[in-house]
């Protein structure tokens, strides 16, 4: 009796081809996409001694960049007529190792703000005042700086100190 | 007391792990079925000991205890009772305690099932529910105690679970109290059910593990785990959905989805789950994928560790992320040792996967599925990109670079707009091949009904194209499942003669999986709807103006008609508007848009006005004002069209996902007669 060969089916090599093509077109397509929108939405996050510095440099002009800082509550200023509001923040900085340093960061805000050597820069932005806004809160802005050296703000976010754990509650009491 | 039973409990807790790890492993390996039994012994006792320790530190929240830190630091004694709950979950510590109680939860209820049958699965299902759990718990033994207490010692004041040398225990009068951006209805259930679909998810990658390790090479796994994957899906799904909701109730900014790290990386792991939900299906129906469902389920629970670490690390700057913490680099080395294992496991079984089928066709149903999984892959790979690239550019160039909305949109959009187009011909589709004769008869009714959502969006004035088409393929997703369900309960009546309604009952019980789907789908794109509204077609405005003063937008009107300041018994001082909305000069509504000041936390909290419809939101913030009320207030008003849509449609999700976990009606088993 002939052994019987067994009949396998195999793939259709054409067929597989053109789904790798397919998926090849396709994730080719997301990957522009990606990169295209990548380079035209990356913005500088910069320090308040960083912008200084490169706004020197005039590195700066036309590009939107975002930068945080320690918020001055005496100089929080708002029109509620114009909706202007007008703030400075001082320089804290970036790095987490220094911030470790320093014992954390809303001991670092802290001392940005009684540090009267600090770099500092004047924030404008036109709207409604963010809940947030207070004295030694870590703002965080996005917008552009101005000619005048202004930056001026299109959004503002903000964290405030107080809610950072690890700092001792005010009201401790001994019984 | 208490925080002693509440630690103890947890220490407890990791004993038992790891003993049933252990247990199991070595049950496994010398073949003894006691040591398995009692590994699942230890398994189902994890949650109620968990439940105690959960219990403590809400006994110790209700009674304001604020000797103990978190207490101190979440609670506050102008909270009602209801948020002291919520503020369980309000801090580090305790959200990782009450992550660790729900996961316990799930991984305890596996083992009330009858293990009669897959007994081969049952002991690594054992050994990579509780690893995972005894790492969690370990977190929160080791990193993050919620029962520490404060003590002033010589040196200053610490904080200890036992008593440090010198030290005497502290007695704070009162605490920091819950954020009050977090004092919302919405805290009660967005991260509950936010947690819920993350650690869900164990126990399909519990059983996949299960399956990869004993060889097998069949389907059962996804059977046994087919609920669970739904359930965890579904909670995960509502979770974002909240979080949606929340952000657009109480943050003011008119808006509700922000491309933030910690959304994103709640969204990464629901990217990957929908994905392996549908392959899934590919799998049972033909058999194919196999490998591909693998990667999915592991991709998807790493992504859940992932995740959380990301938010707990402090690595991310968000308005979401916890401060930073020590447990990042063991989260990363957790993540490392579970992708490494897995994917070991994974290609060592890689062959005994294969599938003997190919694809066919483009237009078959599994060649559909394929394409929307490689676009929910895609938008994964962007937004992991978005978050992550930062971190490697500083890295790399020292350089701190932030990504904003802008990117995520973009590439989202035309994705998105995909994925809409494959809902309208996948119903269709059939498996194995595709007849284009076939699909282009199921068509072109529904084409021709779709071209309604072309028409009226022209008709209304619209010009933006990118809208008119997501509206059209609205409609057109719409027609195709109508026409679907007329057709198959057509021909149901014609075949069996049954009144329509016998017929159309019939047709939903015998199909309940795919109608469930339809379900679903139809809510997706319902809430498509409500979001290209609000993206596309939010107009806003702002203004100061005095009592009696107006402010227009597009055909609304509102009057600022009057200012209440008053002091409420929770520890809130409350600014409330009251303004009415006009429109074509008859008053439609009246709005309260107010700013509460929480006196103990100094911080104020904007909660707009708003009058929803099934076709725009009047959204009304109310920025400032001056006491004396003759000068005024001032507003910020948004237009936002069918938002609405998209919580009705988060409704319709609902139903559709449990009409698919719906219990079938069990044959009768066959008699076995023994020989």
């Amino acid at each position: 009796m002939e052994e019987l060969q067994p009949i396998e089916a195999h793939p259709r090599k054409g067929n597989t081809l053109k789904f790798i093509i397919g998926g090849v077109v396709i994730v080719a397509a997301i990957i522009y996409l990606i990169v295209s929108s990548l380079s035209a939405n990356v913005q500088y996050f910069l320090t308040v001694e960083e912008i200084l510095s490169k706004q020197l440099a005039g590195e700066l002009t036309g590009r939107n960049v975002r930068a945080s800082g320690a918020v001055l509550g005496d100089s929080i200023q708002y029109d509620m007529d114009t909706l202007e509001l007008s703030f400075t923040i001082v320089h804290v900085p970036g790095d987490n190792l220094l911030l470790e340093e320093e014992g954390g960061l809303a001991r670092a805000l802290h001392n940005a703000v009684m540090d009267p050597s600090r770099p500092s820069l004047d924030v404008i932005y036109h709207g409604p005042i963010p809940d947030l806004l207070q004295n030694e809160a870590q703002a965080i802005i996005t917008g552009e700086v101005l000619a005048s050296g202004v930056f001026e703000a299109d959004e503002i976010l903000l964290k405030c100190p107080t809610k950072y754990e690890g700092s001792v509650p005010d009201q401790i009491e001994t019984e | 007391m208490a925080p002693d039973i509440g630690f103890g409990s947890l220490l407890i807790t990791l004993i038992v792990s790891i003993y049933g790890v252990g247990a199991a492993f070595y049950g496994e390996q010398k073949k003894k079925k006691v040591w398995i039994l009692s590994a699942k012994r230890a398994m189902s006792l994890v949650f109620p000991l968990l439940t105690i320790s959960v219990g403590s530190l809400a006994y110790l929240l209700l009674t304001n205890h604020f000797e103990i830190v978190y207490v101190s630091q979440v609670s506050s004694l102008s909270m009602p009772d209801y948020l002291k709950i919520t503020a369980l979950w309000g801090g580090q510590a305790g959200s990782l305690l009450f992550w660790s109680w729900l996961l316990a939860g799930f991984v305890s209820a596996v083992t009330l099932r009858k293990w009669n049958r897959d007994q081969d699965l049952l002991p690594w299902v054992i050994v990579v529910c509780l690893a995972t759990l005894a790492f969690f718990v370990l977190l929160n033994t080791f990193f993050e105690n919620p029962f520490i207490s404060y003590w002033q010692t010589p040196e200053g004041i610490t904080t200890a679970f036992s008593q440090p040398p010198g030290g005497i225990q502290l007695f704070p009068r009162d605490g920091g109290g819950l954020n009050p951006l977090l004092r919302h209805p919405g805290m009660i259930i967005h991260p509950p059910m936010q947690y819920l679909g993350f650690v869900a998810f164990i126990i399909p990658f519990a059983y996949a593990m299960a399956s990869l390790i004993t060889r097998r090479a069949d389907d059962r796994w996804i059977q046994l785990s087919r609920r669970w994957t739904l359930w965890a899906w579904l909670f995960l799904s509502l979770g974002l959905v909240l979080g949606a909701r929340w952000a657009y109730d109480v943050l003011g900014w008119g808006g509700y989805w922000g491309w933030d790290p910690v959304e994103i990386s709640a969204l990464m792991p629901w990217l990957s789950g929908t994905a392996f939900l549908h392959t899934v299906l590919i799998q049972e129906k033909r058999g194919m994928f196999k490998q591909l469902t693998m990667v999915l389920i592991i991709l998807t629970y790493n992504l859940v560790i992932f995740g959380t670490f990301l938010t707990r690390s402090g690595l991310l700057s968000s308005v979401h992320a916890f401060s930073k913490s020590a447990i990042g680099p063991i989260f990363l080395g957790f993540i490392a040792l579970n992708l490494i294992i897995s994917l070991w496991l994974l290609n060592k079984r890689w062959i005994t996967l294969k599938s003997r089928q190919v694809l066919t066709s483009f237009f078959s149903k599994e060649a559909l599925i394929i394409l929307s999984v490689v676009l929910l892959l895609g938008i994964l790979v962007t937004s992991f990109w978005g978050v992550m690239f930062p971190k490697i550019s500083e890295l790399v160039t020292g350089q701190k670079v932030t990504v904003g909305p802008p990117f995520y949109e973009r590439v989202a959009a035309p994705i998105l707009g995909g994925m809409l187009l494959i809902m309208v011909i996948c119903p269709l589709a059939v498996w194995s091949y595709a007849s284009f004769k076939h699909l282009g008869r199921l068509l072109w009714k529904p084409f021709i009904v779709s071209l309604i959502g072309i028409a009226l969006p022209l008709y209304g004035g619209l010009t933006r194209w990118p809208a008119v088409v997501a509206f059209w393929l609205v409609a057109f997703v719409l027609a195709v499942n109508a026409f679907e369900f007329i057709r198959r309960t057509r021909v149901r009546r014609k075949n069996k003669q049954d009144s329509l309604w016998d017929s159309i009952v019939h047709v939903l019980k015998r199909n309940r999986r795919a109608f469930s789907a339809m379900i679903v789908h139809i809510a997706v794109v319902m809430m498509a709807i409500g979001i290209i509204g609000i993206e596309f077609f939010q107009t806003e405005t702002q203004g100061t103006i005095p009592v009696g003063g107006e402010l227009s937008l597009g055909s609304y009107t509102m009057v600022y008609e009057k200012l209440d300041i008053f002091d409420t018994n929770d520890g809130r001082n409350v600014a409330r508007a009251i303004v009415s909305v006009n429109k074509d000069g008859q008053i439609i509504d009246t709005l309260y848009p107010r700013r509460d000041f929480y006196y103990d936390s100094n911080q104020p909290v904007t909660i707009p006005g708003v009058r929803s419809t099934l076709v725009d939101d009047f959204y009304v913030i109310l920025v400032d004002w001056k006491v004396v009320s003759s000068e005024g207030a001032t507003f910020k008003v948004y237009h936002n069209p069918l938002v609405k849509w998209l919580w009705i449609g988060a409704w319709v999700f609902i139903v559709g996902v449990v009409a698919a976990t719906w219990p079938d009606k069990k044959s009768k088993p066959l008699p076995v007669r023994s020989q």
